[in-house]
C-alpha cells in the first residue's frame, strides 16, 4: 500500500483529485479561452499523476507509456487550439468565451 | 522520512501554483505559476521513480507547451484582461460546482475499500528508466506510437493551415 515511506496510494489519488478539481474550477470560473486551455492542461496533468502512482503501485511500466500518449495528445491539442485562438482573435478581436457566441441558437 | 516531507512540500507548491493560475488577473503570471506547478509535478514523478517521465515532462510542458502559451499571450498583447464583468452569481456557481466535483472525487478515493487492501508490488528502481520504458514502448505499444506520429503531423498541418492569412483560409 505504501508507495514511498509514509505515503500511500490514497495520498496521491487525493492530490490528483484536488488538481483535477482545480482545473475544472478554473474552466468554469474564467472566461478567457487561453486561461481555460491552461486549466485543461492542469486537469490532464492530474490524471497523469494518478497514472504514475498506479504504475508504481503495480510495478508495471504500461501506465507510464499511457502518460507519454497523454502528453502527445496534449501537445497536439495545444498547437491546434492556440492556432484556432489566434485566428479567432484576428477575426473577432477577442478571446472572451462570452463574446464567441456566433454558433448560439 | 525525507521523501514524505518532499511529497508534502511538492504538493503544496503544486496546489498554490494551480490557485495562482486560476485567480491571477495577469495571464503571464498564470503561465509562470503553471510552469511552477509543472515543475512540482515533475518532482512527484522523481519521487515515484519515473525518472524519464519527469525529464520528458519538464521538456514538453515547461519547455514547449508553456512557451507556446507565452508566445500567444505576448503576440495577442493580452497582458491585462477585462475579466471583471463576470457577475458574482456566475463566479459563485463556478466555485460551488468545482468544489463539489473536487469533494466527490476525494470522497470516492477515500471510501474505496479495494484500495485499502491493496499491497504495493515491490518494483525495481529501474522501472522508469529509459531502457525499460523504451522496451515497453517499442514492443507492446509500437502501433500506437506510430499513430501518435501521424497525429502529430495532422496537428502540425492543421496549425499551419489555421494560422495562415485570413483571406487565404476563407477563399474556397
Amino acid at each position: 500500500m505504501e508507495l514511498i515511506k509514509g505515503i500511500t496510494i490514497n495520498h496521491y489519488l487525493v492530490f490528483s483529485a484536488i488538481l483535477f478539481g482545480m482545473g475544472a474550477l478554473g474552466i468554469l470560473y474564467r472566461r478567457n479561452a487561453i486561461i481555460m486551455f491552461m486549466c485543461l492542461e492542469l486537469m490532464l496533468n492530474a490524471v497523469n499523476v494518478a497514472l504514475v502512482a498506479f504504475s508504481k503501485l503495480w510495478g508495471q511500466a504500461d501506465a507510464q507509456v499511457f502518460v507519454f500518449f497523454i502528453m502527445v495528445v496534449a501537445a497536439a491539442e495545444v498547437a491546434v487550439g492556440l492556432a484556432i485562438l489566434m485566428m479567432l482573435y484576428r477575426n473577432l478581436k477577442t478571446t472572451d468565451t462570452d463574446m464567441l457566441n456566433n454558433l448560439k441558437f | 522520512m525525507l521523501s514524505e516531507i518532499a511529497f508534502w512540500i511538492l504538493s503544496a507548491i503544486a496546489m498554490v501554483g494551480g490557485l495562482i493560475t486560476i485567480f491571477s488577473r495577469n495571464p503571464v503570471y498564470s503561465v509562470l505559476s503553471l510552469i511552477v506547478t509543472f515543475f512540482a509535478i515533475a518532482g512527484h514523478y522523481f519521487l515515484l521513480n519515473a525518472q524519464l517521465l519527469a525529464m520528458v515532462h519538464i521538456m514538453v510542458y515547461a519547455g514547449a507547451i508553456m512557451v507556446l502559451f507565452l508566445y500567444v499571450i505576448m503576440m495577442l498583447n493580452l497582458n491585462r484582461l477585462d475579466d471583471h464583468k463576470k457577475t458574482f452569481s456566475a463566479k459563485l456557481t463556478a466555485v460551488i460546482a468545482g468544489g463539489v466535483l473536487m469533494l466527490v472525487l476525494i470522497a470516492v478515493v477515500q471510501r474505496t475499500d479495494e484500495l485499502a487492501g491493496m499491497q504495493a508490488v515491490p518494483s525495481t528502481n529501474a522501472m522508469g528508466l529509459t531502457k525499460n520504458l523504451g522496451k515497453v514502448l517499442y514492443n507492446e505499444f509500437l502501433v500506437p506510437f506510430e499513430m501518435a506520429s501521424v497525429l502529430f503531423i495532422a496537428a502540425m498541418v492543421g496549425a499551419v493551415y489555421l494560422s495562415k492569412k485570413e483571406e487565404a483560409v476563407v477563399k474556397k
